[in-house]
This record gives C-alpha cells, structure tokens and sequence, in this order.
C-alpha cells in the first residue's frame, strides 16, 4: 500500500483490523511525511520514539483481533495545549519552556488507551489566543493551501493551525484540536478538513492548558466526518478529575452515521448574514442550504437576535477568565523564570517573569481580563457580558424549542488569509470568530464540514450547530452534508 | 471609554506585568480599541437578566473530604526553576 498517511481513520482501522497493513508501516510513512514538512511549522516537538513504541503495542494488541477499539494503531498529532507526560508541552508559550508535566490530560490519555500512536506535539497560537496561529513561540504554523499562482504564505488559522496543517497536509491521520472561541472549527475551515467542537461538559478539560475554563472544549480535526465521529467518541469520557466534566453515557456516533436527515428541521440564522460578507460566501452558505433540503430537511429562517454582541462578550469573558487561569505562571512553580538583578524582590520576579514569558496578545488579554474584573468595573463590563451570554444562549434555545434540529452557518466570514496581513489590528483579527464564538457561548456542539472551493482554489468551510449533547444527530446531517458538497479537493504539495 | 497612560500602568501592575513606561502610550491605546469595541455591550437590555454561572445546568459532584493523593514531592518540585531542599525557592519575601 502506498501513501499510507493519506488514509482516513476509518480505512486505517478497517485495514489493521484486516492485517493488511500494520501500525508501524502507518507510523513510519506518517513521520516519513513529518520529517519532510517542516516548511509547514505543523509540528513542534516530534515523538518517533514514543510514536514506534506504541504503534508496535498496537500492533500486537490488533493480532486478528476485529475487536480492538477503532483508534487501536492510529497514528495522531496532539496540540501543543494538552499536557503528555515527558513530553514538552507549552502551549506555545516562552513561560512554559522546558516544562515536562509528570501527568497526561484525561483526552489524551483516553486517546493512547484505545491504542492511538502520538506522533508529536502540533503547534498553535500561544496559549490558545488568537486567529491565525501568529502568536505562537515556535513561529508561523503554515497553510498547505496557496492562493491560485501565488507562493504567499496563507494562515492555517488558529489557534488549533498546527492540528489544522498537519491534518490538510496529510503528515497524520488526525489531531486533537481545541476550540474556546472558534479554534477548531476556523482552522478546519481554513485548511478543507473537518472539525467538531462537542458540547461544552462532553470532554473533560482535566491536564489541558486552561485559556478560558466555561468555553473550553476538546475536540477532533480529521479528514473527514465519519473519522471526526469515531475520534470523538475516543476522547469523550466522564472524568471526575474535571467538575464540569458531564456524567452521561457517551453514545456510538458513528453508528448515528446514516446520511437521512429526511424531516430534519435546519434553521437558517438571518443575522449570520453580515455586511460585507464575500459573495462567495454567501454563495457557498445557499449552496449548503440548498444541498441539506434536496436531502429532505425543512428549511426555515430563523433569528438568533443577540448574535451581534457575542463578539464584545466574548472578549469581556475570555479575557477575564484567562487573567485568572494565567496568574499560575509566577516563575516560581515550573516554566521559565527571569533573570533578576541585585535586589529585585518577589514582586519584580513575577513581573519580569510574566513580561519576557508572555507574548504581545496573551499580555494584551491578560491585562484586558484584569481591568473588566477590577473595582469598579466588575458590574459595567464583566456582569454585564455574562448577563449578555444568557441571552445569547436564550437564542438557541427558543429555537431549538420552536423545533429546530440543527443551525446551518458559514464558519468563517473569508478564507485563510496571508500572514502577517490583520495581525496588528487586534480588534479585525477578534472578527474571524464572528460565526464561531456563539456556540462556546451557549455551550452547543458545532461542527464545520469543508464545502467548496472559492475563486482562487482556497477551501471554504460550512458550520453546522447542534443541540446539547446531540453530536451523533449533528455529526449525521454533517454527514448528509459533506456526502451532498463532495468536497475532494487537497493541497498542491509545494513543502 | 477611552485609558491614560496611568490606568494602563495601574493594569498592568495589577496584572504583575512589566511594562516599560514609554510603552505605555502604546499600551493604552490598544485598551481604548478593545474597550470601545465591547461598549457595545451597553446596547443590550439586561434589565431581569441573571448572569450566566454554568452553561450546562448540571449539579456539582461532591465527594468525601478524603486525602486520594500525596507523596509525590520530587515530581511536584521536578519542574520548579528553583528547588531547594524539597521547597519551591524564591526570592526574599519578608524582611
């Protein structure tokens, strides 16, 4: 078998469990592809020796057996964010450097005791904080997608852009992404792959780098739907080391993979329709709509009236939680400490610590957090984005009381971009999560399925959202969906 | 609402951030952007409105007030910058 890095997970299973191929040979032809692509700053701590040990345990786990679990010998990249132990994990950050976590995070773990082969650490934007994958230590994370003739560089989007790249450029079968604001499902959309952030409670955030801790979730980046279901059902699992974490049976999303979605009700959210929103967009949003009612879905319109402040909440919300989540990394306790002078006292310590640690954005945040929580501001602007959040996730739920299954939405409001472009404009760049931030807001699982192709060859993405705890029936009209669009387009190899 | 240099100096050192003080315009400015563009926040009608604690409603697990873990110093130390003697070592604190 040839290009073996380029099968999905479902066909890598299918073939292991067959013992037509082993998860060695899937190993070796996916760090084959790694060692060859660094031109694309997807990976950032490499494992072969981790990644050959554990494909050899799968493998002698597989020996004829049909029932190994789905993931056993499948070979994934797992962001920089979760903790692997003795494994560098940095979360992209100069304050973490040299940190080797003595633990595993619950999703990753969940994800090596069905039998998956880490193969590295994915890039990503520092601490989970931005758009475009710019504000990571380790460099640009780079698109394998290029604008018809030219050789700019694009973004992968972000934060989750190394899990993004890596995936569209075949250097693994899948990755673990995370999504606080948007950070799955845009890089998916961005790089022509697919990405489900499950709802919030669905994995535990137990040994992920906390950015933002009510938004935070988990989730798959895969190259197509039906892998997206069967690697979330291998990261969910009720974990009582998280409180958030929600004691449900998790069900068999793939079983729920049936492509009839006839008498579905999609909701199509007039306020998603922005001004100065690409035509192509638009174009490709009716082409979706169009595809799920040929499917026997009923489509309606329907008004999500707060959408328009989700944005301004999200950036009173995320930055406070993360002003507290962040006060950890003092120099005192791991990562990296200054330099101090004669002198300098503790005080001086965590301010020099904090200021050569931390990068331009995630100080930007941090700072933002500690002001909407400070005296006299708590009420105006913290208070107030959270009494805003309920009337956000007060939207969907009327809906979805009126009947709605699923939410039908562009999943970015363009396509990748260059580097370098927006990134000095902190406010244009919070702009790309327009469509996304929503549902971290209210909590829904949503799911962004590439769909087309726009003007200059570059892959556009649709956003499906569901109902709480309803992945398997939203992962089946994403099915419906991505069986509709036929989407088979792939990078042009230039790295 | 537009910061001074002052209120951003005052953030940043409640944030425990260096920040060199020619900077600071700089500094402020950016708040100013960020902050008008969340004003719009005072649009919405929150009058009733409870603000959001949970997003799932879901009850809080409890569990027995027990010790489950422990004698674990060198791996809590292993990462530490400066560990001495079985401690986290910093700078003097108290005079």
């Amino acid at each position: 078998m040839s290009d073996l890095n380029k099968m999905t997970i479902a066909a890598a299973r299918d073939a292991l469990r067959a013992g037509e191929v082993t998860s060695a040979e899937l190993t070796e032809a996916c760090l084959t592809a790694i060692d060859g692509a660094d031109a694309l700053g997807a990976f950032v701590h490499k494992t072969p020796e981790i990644a050959m040990e554990r494909a050899k345990a799968a493998d002698a786990r597989l020996q004829g057996r049909e029932e190994a679990p789905a993931m056993c010998g499948i070979p994934v990249g797992i962001k920089d964010l979760f903790c692997t132990k003795g494994v560098a994990s940095q979360a992209a950050s100069r304050i973490l450097e040299g940190f080797r976590p003595e633990y595993e995070s619950t999703v990753s773990q969940n994800l090596a005791d069905a039998g998956a082969v880490m193969l590295g650490k994915l890039n990503m934007d520092e601490f989970a904080m931005g758009s475009s994958n710019e504000t990571s230590v380790y460099g640009n994370a780079v698109n394998p997608w290029r604008a018809g003739n030219s050789d700019a560089g694009l973004t992968p989007g972000g934060s989750s852009g190394g899990s993004a790249s890596a995936v569209a450029a075949d250097l693994c079968l899948a990755a673990t992404g995370t999504d606080t604001g948007g950070s799955i499902r845009q890089p998916a959309a961005f790089t022509g792959i697919t990405g489900i952030k499950p709802t919030y409670g669905r994995c535990s955030r137990w040994g992920i780098v906390a950015f933002a801790s009510s938004l935070d979730q988990a989730g798959p980046m895969t190259k197509d739907v039906r892998d997206a279901a069967i690697m979330l059902q291998a990261m969910c699992s009720h974990d009582p080391k998280d409180s958030t974490s929600a004691d449900l049976p998790v069900p068999d999303f793939e079983a729920a993979l049936t492509g009839d979605i006839k008498g579905k009700t999609i909701g199509i959210p007039r306020e998603y329709r922005m001004d100065g929103m690409p035509d192509e967009i638009e174009t490709l949003w009716a082409q979706g709509t169009e595809m799920l009612r040929d499917a026997g879905a009923k489509i309606v319109d329907i008004s999500l009236p707060h959408t328009k402040y989700a944005l301004p909440a999200y950036y009173v919300i995320a930055p406070a939680e993360a002003s507290s989540n962040l006060a950890r990394y003092d120099g005192v306790r791991y990562g990296r400490r200054a330099a101090l002078s004669q002198g300098d006292g503790i005080t001086e310590m965590y301010e020099k610590t904090r200021a050569e640690g931390f990068g331009a954005e995630v100080q930007r945040r941090v700072m933002i957090g500690t002001y909407v929580l400070s005296a006299g501001f708590y009420d105006a602007y913290y208070n107030r984005a959270r009494k805003v959040r309920t009337l956000i996730k007060k939207d969907f739920e009327d809906v979805f009381a009126q009947g709605v299954d699923a939410i039908l939405t562009p999943a970015t409001p363009s396509a990748a971009f260059e580097l370098g472009k927006t990134f000095d404009d902190p406010v244009q760049m919070y702009l790309n999560d327009v469509f996304t931030v929503t549902v971290n807001l209210a909590g829904l699982p949503g799911i962004s399925v590439p769909a087309g192709l726009d003007a200059q060859g570059l892959p556009l993405g649709l956003q499906l959202i569901g109902r709480p705890w309803e992945e398997g029936d939203l992962l089946n009209t994403a099915y419906a969906l991505e069986q509709a669009a036929g989407f088979v387009a792939k990078p042009a190899k230039w790295w | 609402m537009s910061i001074d240099t002052q209120t951003a100096a005052r953030v940043a050192k409640l944030a425990r951030i260096k920040v060199e003080d020619d900077q600071l315009p700089a500094l402020a400015q950016e708040f100013s952007a960020i902050l008008g563009f969340i004003e719009q926040l005072n649009e919405v009608d929150v009058d009733g409105v409870e603000p959001m604690v949970s997003v799932t409603p879901m009850r809080l697990k409890r569990r027995k007030d027990g010790v489950t873990d422990g004698d674990r110093q060198d791996k809590i130390l292993s990462n530490a910058p400066d560990a001495r003697e079985g401690f986290f070592a910093v700078p003097k604190v108290v005079e």
